[in-house]
């Protein structure tokens, strides 16, 4: 169930250090809750993506773990001091084993 | 089976019992899933401000943003879904402030809680009723 899994990340690209940013993401992804059920009535099993990171420069910013009652298409928007040019390092992990990865730089003026 | 009046009536009786059951299991449950967040301590109020639309049209994306200033960890839960649990923000040293919003289903109208566990260990907990028009759970 994991095709065209597509992540979206919006971070500024420069910001005055030691100054605070929002962050937004999303990621295309059903969320298969494992409560629906398909046309026979045979229950769709469920598959989600259970866990979201976010690091910047190998520190952590912020560790999401999703149930099923999170929406399709996760978005979460969150927020981040920064004190120095680096890279966000932004993760999800799907149950079916899979992560997909999306990196973002920043640069201090 | 001959089925006399009486066996009638049990089962009548019997079957309006089971129906009326789901809402305390729910409950419960997410009773359960909050003392197992906070090992069984009773959560204040206070210093956490959970937003939510009063009323959500669609049950398959509401929007919700928590506000917790100090928290170390905040969970969501939805007493009146099948499974009470949500979401769990851990706030790592880099968080700007402890605030986080994302989207979220809702089986149909219920209270939304969220706890917030503090740097010093203590917690936190606010809800607010929702009113689904169409509920998020498929089917």
């Amino acid at each position: 169930m994991a095709e065209n899994v597509r992540p979206r990340v919006r971070v500024p690209a420069t910001v005055a250090a030691g100054e605070t940013i929002t962050i937004k993401t999303l990621i295309s992804h059903n969320m298969e809750s494992g409560q629906r059920k398909d046309g026979d009535g045979n229950v769709i099993p469920r598959s989600i993506i259970n866990r979201f990171t976010c690091d910047f420069n190998g520190q952590n910013v912020i560790d999401v773990t999703l149930e099923p009652a999170i929406s399709r298409n996760p978005f979460f928007e969150f927020q981040a001091t920064i004190s120095e040019s680096g890279t966000f390092q932004f993760t999800w992990y799907d149950d079916d084993g899979s992560v997909y990865e999306e990196q973002k730089e920043i640069a201090v003026e | 089976m001959n089925l006399t009046r009486r066996d009638t009536l049990l089962m009548a009786i019997g079957g309006a019992v089971v129906a009326a059951l789901p809402m305390p299991v729910f409950a419960a449950a997410t009773e359960d899933q909050i003392a197992e967040f906070t090992g069984g301590v009773e959560p204040g109020t206070g210093g956490i401000t959970l937003t939510a639309p009063e009323i959500a049209e669609n049950g398959n994306t509401v929007p919700i943003e928590v506000d917790a200033p100090g928290a170390v960890s905040i969970i969501i839960l939805a007493a009146g879904n099948p499974n009470p649990g949500v979401a769990t923000f851990n706030f790592g040293p880099l968080a700007g402030s402890h605030v986080a919003s994302t989207r979220i289903r809702l089986a149909g109208t219920q209270d939304v809680v969220a706890v917030a566990k503090m740097a010093d260990g203590s917690f936190v907990q606010a809800s607010q009723e929702v009113k689904v028009t169409i509920g998020g759970c498929g089917g």
